[in-house]
């Protein structure tokens, strides 16, 4: 049994530098790869769906027609499961948590206009090419029984 | 006789961070009948394999413990694969015995510090905490959590510790070494510190044995229990043999989890030493599981366990979890009979309680 054997430790953390941080004087740093939050580059999105049903808290939705991909970071666990499953591997999961706010309101990310127009000309385009084949179809079958 | 009372102790106490409520019928100053109550923060996560599929569920099963996360979620994983009969990478195998030694150093070290705040000292209590902190970095740096780590998936681990980080892993825990020897003395030798816990809480090895405690609880009163033996991740690939003390009271208790700190730095440097350099982490797991699975592995606070049972659809039909701190309650309640009422809060915390864990 030994007394005061803490003394040489405690008495040298007098003189240590303190180990916490006058945050948010002095700001946080964290290390690259910290599962903060997520990020989406919304123009590469394909709204394809698969990261709002891979969420295990059903934090995410998304709309193909606006091309809206809504995300409640209050939901969100930053488990990056969804970054995982992209498959255009646009979400990112980047440092930085969430800051807290007055609710619990969603985050909207909508797409350019550009990428916007250019996939409704991709959806026309496709239901021209649809309803043309649909014609010809129709066509050929009125033919067929003409004969 | 002396006049018997009952005193309520919990759900908020100060030594518990967590509720568990217990009536301790005393004799004057003496304990000697504890009746134990928990289900103040049930959370229904079991209930929650009928509404996530089965790999959204490694992040529920994660969610079980703040503390123990790690181990929980390794222990569906395993679960599960066992179901599918895949074999692990062996690289995603050491990964999770790195992380898996990672947590319980951190566990344990948080444990310690709590034991000293529990007897009132405070610089130790600090002391631990800020050993703490360079595990948790560590978790951080290599994972992206600081205590809930996410890597682990159905088949693998989801994220790869590249050299440098291994790298910084070993000069890190260099330093904790050293740092720890530091607290160990203090936790062996002060005399404050022995003369709150040694002898205080004693329970023989039939006493465990019959009761059925698990985990360091058990290996201070002499049964050689622990599951790292059985042999999952990449424990049968090295060194390991269960560290066992015969006191069987508080300060037993203290050293084994003091030693396994030292322990899992040896199976970290070791774990390090042979991780083979492949690149794949995880095997493709394809349907869904058909089957049923008990899985048992070694947590900070001793062994849980997961039953797992698919019927070939995405959702599983069943998943329980047992953890240590369930087993080790009817130990608890042996252990405060006859203890003095001043005892109960570090003899409480001596099995080091999870309540969250328990109550799932």
């Amino acid at each position: 049994m030994a007394i005061m054997k803490y003394a040489p430790q405690a008495l040298k953390n007098l003189f240590l530098k303190p180990v916490t941080k006058n945050y948010p004087a002095e700001p946080a740093v964290y290390p690259q790869g910290t599962r903060g939050h997520i990020d989406i580059s919304i123009d590469d999105c394909i709204s394809c769906g698969m990261c709002v049903r891979v969420c295990p808290s059903n934090a995410l939705s998304v709309d193909k027609i606006k091309g809206t991909w809504t995300i409640n970071r209050f939901d969100c666990i930053a488990c990056g499961y969804c970054a995982v499953k992209c498959p255009k591997k646009c979400l990112f999961v980047n440092p930085g948590y969430q800051e807290p706010k007055d609710g619990k309101p969603d985050e909207t990310y909508t797409k350019s206009p550009e990428v916007l127009a250019a996939e409704e000309a991709k959806r026309k385009e496709a239901a021209a090419k649809a309803a043309a084949a649909k014609a010809a179809m129709e066509a050929k079958k009125k033919a067929d029984e003409g004969q | 006789m002396g006049n018997r009372s009952v005193i309520p102790f919990g759900p908020q106490h100060p030594v518990l961070p967590e509720p568990i409520h217990i009536d301790l019928v005393v004799e004057d100053e003496k304990v000697v009948e504890a009746v134990p109550s928990i289900g103040f923060i049930h959370r229904g996560l079991e209930s929650l394999a009928g509404k996530r599929d089965f790999n959204q569920l490694v992040y529920v099963a994660e969610r079980t413990c703040g503390i123990c996360s790690f181990q929980h979620g390794m222990g569906y994983c395993e679960a599960v694969e066992h179901i599918f009969g895949v074999e692990v990478p062996k690289r995603a195998k050491y990964l999770r015995t790195i992380w898996a030694e990672l947590a319980r150093m951190h566990s344990h070290l948080l444990w310690l510090g709590l034991l000293a705040d529990g007897f009132g000292y405070e610089n130790l209590f600090y002391q631990c905490w800020r050993i703490r902190e360079r595990i948790l970095d560590l978790h951080e740096l290599t994972a992206g959590g600081r205590l809930i780590f996410s890597v682990n998936k159905v088949g693998g681990v989801l994220k790869d510790i590249p050299e440098d980080k291994l790298k910084e892993i070993l000069r890190t825990l260099d330093e904790v070494d050293d740092e720890l020897r530091v607290i160990r003395s203090v936790f062996f030798e002060d005399r404050s510190v022995i003369s709150r816990l040694k002898g205080v809480g004693v329970l023989t090895k039939e006493q465990v044995n019959e009761l059925g405690a698990v985990g360091p609880f058990a290996r201070a009163s002499g049964v050689r229990v622990d599951m790292r033996t059985l042999g999952y991740a990449a424990y049968p690939e090295l060194s390991f043999a269960p560290i066992v003390s015969n006191d069987g009271d508080s300060y037993a208790r203290c050293f084994i989890r003091m030693m396994e700190l030292f322990q899992s730095i040896k199976l970290i440097r070791e774990a390090i030493g042979k991780i083979p350099a492949e690149k794949e982490l995880e095997v493709p797991i394809k349907g869904n599981p058909d089957g049923e699975y008990f899985m048992r592995v070694e947590q900070p606070r001793g062994e849980a366990f997961y039953y797992v049972k698919g019927s070939g659809k995405p959702f599983l039909e069943r998943m329980r979890i047992r953890t240590p701190t369930f087993a080790n309650i009817p130990a608890l309640c042996e252990m405060l009979k006859n203890a003095d009422l001043a005892d109960v809060g570090l003899l409480v915390l001596t099995i080091d309680p999870c309540i969250s864990c328990t109550e799932r």
